[in-house]
């Protein structure tokens, strides 16, 4: 147990440092970039004494480091911000303050995150279901029309890009048939029902954008372990062959599994910002696009770095929840 | 160039006495799907080169406007049956611009291919250049090198590429850019399937016979080591095509990667679902075109996969690129 919680505490001090190392590259990559964002702020009819004034405010004329040790300070501790006649507190993770609306940025993605949160976790429950699921059917009805069946819809699951399968689902699904209303955020406070039906199709889209990956890895997982001679010895001791699959070989499959969904997590949001743009739902997704439309630098820097640091965590929880999943991996 | 044939043949303990190029047409050609997959990968390209003399025999360019094609009135819906579908239009015109949709369509494949295949090659040197010197360096290089990887490997592409998307001038060239950014923010698992081939690699004798015999570690880098590297970068790289296509695609549907006038199907499907029910091929035929062209480079990839590692086919790890990247995570992590 001892080796376990010392991998544990590396893993986590690896993990803050990789953080760390990804907040100064971010930091460097936008802020010391050529576009006058001073001008981009203040909006094309400013005048440059305006514009000087405006960098001032953001502190655009200090030194990069000076700024990025500034900005460090405010995730740890908090920063007062003076808005000329009031003192404004902003507290402990202080990401800055939006150069558009001067509202918290901690703050904007607090306010998008359970959205975010709901579709992705729904997702996930969904793409691990369905992507498992067809995966263990096709390892289950190997070499038959099924299986076939479901290679190839899975090859057209990984052919079509998420924002393809929404967009179809949408004009189908709500256009066409009118079985459900388009998409639409309810917060789960408010009505746990209306937050299911509103967030249903995103969640599909979602789901079957990531599926196909874990179907194809849960097949050839399965296969792999079905092949290797445990098995064969409890096919000779008469055990059938729905527990052979069901549960020998997909614990086979477990680990591979949960490697996947972190390694997948980053690319889940990804597809989740196009989820949201899609179907208008008010999530980090759609601010970040806002954002990048408005260069809005603060927000932009928050939402990455707050997205860097889910990703970062999915892959520690994964890297331990592997060694638990699979005995016979060494920790190191 | 026979050397380099022989080199790849070394890690693969391939006993067979044909050369290594020969046998992988072998192998790919055995494989029925993937040379269909190949023959659409080899007419897209085609088309997407020959766009300009297509275009040019249907009379149309992809930049012009028509505005007496769409009706005004009606918010800009095409004239016409069928999306304005016509002898001088041969699969309709633009809601709203009456732009022509065949050629918007053809040069969309050339901006499409053009920035995923520059991207891939960007990754592809990105990666082997970090991942060689992180292989053949000393302690400190390697520990350096390896952190700058693991945090490029822990960044979500569409979201970097998204954020960076946002602080380069627009003045710049937006394909060329979508493909450097992509390019940059995407090489970390080449650089970790380089890295772990190259620790492999130069244990075998044939490169501590070069060492031996006093190569410098640039020519044992260039002349035993990279012909080495080919089959698994090669095999990655070609899952990461269809994979930048997807990325180019939906970086454009957000409305922030390839900028009209330049043609882009995701860019084109981004307005299409308003225009469905008048214009159904606005939607339809850039949603084909992406869906096929991602799907027959997949095809592809995995059919060269199987061709360069029958080992890792035979063992059933017919994944994606993904999978191998968990995989080169535990590796490099190890």
């Amino acid at each position: 147990m001892s080796g376990f919680t010392g991998f544990a505490l590396r893993r986590t001090v690896s993990a803050v440092l990789t953080l760390l190392a990804l907040s100064v590259i971010i930091y460097v990559v936008f802020y010391a970039t050529p576009g006058n964002v001073a001008q981009i702020t203040c909006g094309p009819r400013c005048s440059p004494e305006q514009v000087h004034q405006v960098a001032q405010q953001l502190r655009l004329d200090d030194p990069l480091y000076l700024r990025y040790w500034h900005f460090l300070q405010g995730i740890v501790a908090g920063h007062d911000y003076s808005t000329g006649t009031s003192v404004e507190h902003c507290p402990a993770p202080c990401l800055g303050l939006s150069y558009q609306s001067d509202q918290q940025v901690t703050q904007i993605i607090l306010n998008k995150l359970p959205v975010s949160l709901s579709l992705v976790l729904g997702g996930m429950v969904l793409w691990l279901l369905l992507g498992v699921g067809t995966g263990v059917l096709s390892a289950w009805r190997r070499g038959r029309f099924t299986e076939r069946a479901l290679t190839g819809l899975t090859l057209a699951g990984i052919a079509t890009p998420a924002f393809v399968i929404g967009l179809v689902l949408m004009i189908v699904v709500c256009g066409q048939l009118e079985i459900l209303p388009f998409p639409e955020y309810v917060a789960f406070s408010d009505d746990p029902e209306q937050w299911m039906w509103g967030l249903l199709l995103p969640w599909v889209t979602l789901a079957l954008a990531e599926a196909a990956y874990f179907a194809r890895l849960t097949r050839a997982s399965m296969l792999e372990t079905l092949a290797e001679d445990h098995i064969r010895t409890f096919r000779a001791y008469g055990v059938g062959e729905r527990s052979i699959v069901g549960r020998h070989a997909l614990r086979g499959a477990l680990a591979p599994i949960i490697a996947l969904n972190a390694n997948d997590f980053g690319s889940a949001v990804g597809g989740a910002v196009l989820v949201e743009s899609l179907f208008g739902l008010p999530g980090i997704g759609q601010e970040l696009v806002h954002a990048v439309t408005v260069v809005d630098l603060p927000v932009v820097v928050g939402m990455v770095l707050v997205i860097g640091f889910f990703v970062v965590l999915a892959n520690a929880v994964a890297d331990v929840l592997y060694a638990v999943a699979d005995r016979r991996v060494v920790l190191a | 160039m026979s050397e380099a044939l022989v080199a790849t043949e070394v890690p693969e303990a391939s006993v067979s006495g044909t050369s290594g190029a020969r046998q992988f047409w072998r192998r790919l050609r055995a494989q029925r799907a993937a040379m269909v997959a190949a023959f659409v990968v080899a007419l897209l390209v085609l088309v997407a080169l020959a766009a300009p003399l297509l275009t040019a025999l249907e009379g149309q360019d992809p930049t012009s406007y028509h505005p007496s094609l769409v009706d005004s009135a009606r918010g800009g819906v095409p004239i016409g049956s069928f999306g304005g579908i016509s002898a001088d239009h041969w699969l309709g015109v633009e809601p709203q611009t009456g732009r022509d949709l065949f050629a918007r369509l053809l040069y969309g494949a050339r901006v499409s291919l053009g920035v995923a295949l520059t991207a891939t090659a960007v990754q592809v040197l990105l990666g082997v250049v970090v991942g060689v010197a992180a292989a053949l360096g000393n302690r400190w290089v390697d520990q350096l090198l390896s952190r700058i990887t693991d945090i490029i490997v822990a960044m979500p592409l569409m979201i970097m590429a998204l954020a960076l998307l946002a602080i380069v001038p627009s003045s710049f060239s937006r394909p060329v850019l979508v493909a450097l950014i992509i390019g940059f923010v995407a090489w970390g698992t080449i650089g970790k399937i380089a890295r772990a081939q190259t620790l492999t690699l130069k244990e075998l004798d044939y490169v501590a016979a070069a060492r031996l015999s006093g190569w410098g570690t640039l020519r044992i880098a260039r002349r035993e080591l990279l012909p080495g590297l080919a089959a698994p970068v090669i095999t990655y790289a070609a899952l990461m095509v269809p994979a930048n296509i997807s990325i180019e695609a939906s970086l454009s549907f957000l409305g922030v990667g390839v900028k009209p006038p330049t043609p882009s199907w995701g860019q084109m499907l981004s307005s299409a679902d308003v225009w469905y029910q008048a214009a159904p091929q606005y939607l339809l035929l850039p949603a084909a075109a992406l869906f096929l062209t991602v799907l027959a480079l997949t095809v592809l990839g995995d059919g060269v996969r199987t061709a360069l590692d029958p080992r890792a086919a035979s063992r059933l790890r017919i994944g994606t690129g993904r999978r191998q990247e968990s995989k080169a995570g535990k590796e490099g992590s190890a």
